[in-house]
């Protein structure tokens, strides 16, 4: 995603010209909008939350400060902290990758010489826009395995039925399988991307005697990992923070197996009203971002290709 | 794709890119055949689940209840879709959904992003090079870091139980959209600014008569993908509205979910709550199939989600 330089923007003079000041004024005067809702609704936030976080409060009372002690606890007593934190990476480690993967694959599929494929990229993508709530409703009944169709299909044929939502193993991995489901909108970023790979490229490739699996590995893959490093830094961000879809399709169980991190927050701050512990557990999943984000840009100068420039 | 052994001279090559001349070998013929054949496997693999959410909704009891599960029902029960509209107050979520909520949160961050995006692509000033990086990075700020200190704030101000916190937030405008419409700011020619300019045409004034009409597409994007959110929109209702009263579409299945989970297999359950389910989705995809286009542009320039 490169970001269009603005045009003209001038070499630095220490005096500004009558001219140059009203337009300073008509700037900030443009953007405060944005500017007011920074600082009220996000930067005092940010600090208040930090601050709740060394704090004990329960919305009833005013906030107890305690230190780290918030912190202290949710590392070493907290029962739930870690089985929360195990539970997200699992989710983000084998959703995102494999959720690019499939994403880019399917991408790849629809970018061959084939007709109809504005039908197959709308099939791919309503999922992705469908609202959350009617897909969870209608992924838990599916799988249900008194009611659901799948099983259903399984106890007709008399084999043994599949758990899918109600057993602490499967959970997890059915969940995965519903959120790639729901890449649509990665298959399309990834449709365009591919569609912006020159053809002389392959052309070359295709006189210096490559197979469609070099090209494929030589060509398309290099060319498209800006975008992948884009949308995994996405998807990883977004996932780490997934709430609605697993909170509707188990709410966290069986036996707390699916009970992902911010699900664990939500519960903390609005059911248990520990809003000191809930702020310091967004400050730890903010940490974690931040660290997942800077090692994803670091590594991509191993990997993503940009256009020759080093 | 052209694959395999081409022995042919390079002009020729380029031209089958474009129109194949030749005919296709055996071996292409099969990985066409099997491209397809993939494509419809997964297209069904992924239509499925919307599929059987319309047809359980048509279906009754007994029907969802049979072993092997039926594929096409009969009778099919229309009724069921009214019978559950009817069975909690779908209309007024319907009501709070588009006008208490999306509308006025579609026009407020359209207004606002628009004066925002213009301050940060049209006028030239110091720092805004500072601050437009500043609102980038208010994009990865994880909303649960604020949402603490948030529903204090709007508690405080009594908001608890009212619409105000999901739609007042949207007067500051929505970094996304900012991002998006400043890009698209930057591709229409500064000559035709600077001419307003030059004939006395105030910065408001370029920003209404000559900017906006030439961003339609771009406020397209906008105004689908905000609607979209909102009313796809389930934690933050979720968070601030505690009264049935209030609650939109969202809410409102869930609610209705809650009651069949409590109250074990009620009577037309499962039928009804895809009914609902059917009918919250359906304008969705009826959307996304006008503005298609729309749609994908939104997606291709910003990776935005749905």
């Amino acid at each position: 995603m490169a970001v269009a330089t603005a045009p003209g923007s001038r070499a630095r003079t220490p005096r500004l010209s009558k001219q140059e000041r009203r337009n300073q004024i008509t700037g900030l005067l443009f953007i405060s909008p944005w500017l007011i809702g920074f600082l009220c609704l996000a930067l005092f936030p940010l600090i208040m939350s930090f601050y709740y976080s060394l704090t004990r409060y329960d919305l009833i009372g005013d906030p107890k400060f305690i230190g780290f002690e918030n912190y202290e606890r949710l590392f070493t007593s907290d029962p739930d902290f870690w089985t929360v934190i195990y539970n997200t990476f699992y989710y983000v480690l084998l959703g995102v990758p494999i959720g690019a993967a499939v994403a880019f694959l399917i991408a790849n599929l629809l970018n061959a010489d084939i007709k109809g494929r504005a039908v197959f990229r709308s099939i791919i993508y309503i999922p992705a826009i469908v609202p959350a709530v009617c897909a969870a409703m209608v992924w838990v009944f599916l799988l249900n395995t008194q009611y659901g169709a799948i099983n259903g299909l399984l106890k007709s044929l008399e084999w043994p039925t599949i758990p899918f939502l109600s057993s602490t193993g499967l959970a997890k991995p059915t969940l995965v399988l519903i959120y790639i489901w729901a890449q649509g909108a990665a298959v399309v970023t990834y449709l365009a991307a591919l569609q912006d790979v020159p053809r002389t490229l392959y052309e070359a490739a295709t006189v210096d005697g490559a197979n469609a699996w070099h090209k494929f590995w030589n060509v398309t893959v290099p060319l498209c990992t800006p975008v992948i490093l884009f949308n995994s830094i996405m998807g990883f961000i977004g996932a780490f923070q997934e709430f609605t879809l697993p909170w509707l399709l188990t709410g966290g169980g069986p036996a707390k197996s699916t009970e992902l991190f911010v699900m664990n927050l939500y519960r903390n701050a609005f059911r248990q009203l520990s809003m000191g512990k809930a702020s310091a557990m967004a400050w730890i999943l903010l940490v974690i971002i931040v660290v997942f984000t800077i090692v994803l840009f670091r590594s991509s100068g191993r990997w993503v290709y940009y256009g020759g420039e080093k | 794709m052209t694959t395999a052994s081409q022995t042919a001279s390079v002009p020729t090559v380029r031209q089958t890119a474009v129109m194949p001349v030749r005919t296709l070998s055996l071996g292409e013929r099969l990985t066409s055949i099997g491209k397809y054949a993939l494509l419809v496997l997964l297209s069904f693999t992924w239509l499925f689940p919307l599929y059987w959410m319309v047809v359980t909704a048509v279906k009754n009891d007994s029907q969802v209840l049979t072993v092997p599960p039926i594929l096409f029902p009969s009778p099919i029960l229309l009724n069921n879709f009214a019978d559950a509209w009817a069975r909690y107050n779908f209309n007024l979520a319907a009501f709070n959904s588009v006008f208490r909520f999306a509308l006025p949160v579609v026009v407020l961050t359209l207004v606002s992003s628009l004066i925002v995006a213009y301050g940060f692509a049209k006028v030239r000033w110091r720092g805004r090079g500072f601050f437009f990086a500043l609102c980038i990075a208010t994009m990865m700020l994880p909303w649960q870091v604020t949402m603490v200190p948030l529903f204090v704030i709007f508690r405080n101000l009594g908001w608890i139980d009212t619409y105000l916190p999901l739609v007042v937030p949207a007067i500051f405008g929505h970094p996304y959209f900012i991002f998006m419409l400043r890009q698209f700011f930057l591709t229409i020619p500064e000559e035709l600014s600077e001419a307003a300019r030059m004939e006395g045409a105030s910065e408001f004034g370029i920003l209404w008569r000559i900017i906006l009409p030439l961003a339609k597409p771009a406020i397209a994007v906008v105004v689908l993908f905000r609607f979209l959110w909102s009313w796809n929109d389930f934690l933050g209702p979720l968070i601030y509205l505690k009264d049935e009263a209030q609650y939109p579409l969202a809410l409102m299945i869930y609610r209705l979910q809650q009651t069949v989970n409590s109250t074990g297999n009620t009577a037309m359950a499962y039928p009804h709550l895809m009914a609902v389910s059917t009918l919250v989705a359906l304008p969705v995809i009826i959307a996304f199939i006008i503005a298609q286009r729309t749609f994908i542009e939104g997606i291709s320039v910003t990776g935005l989600k749905g």
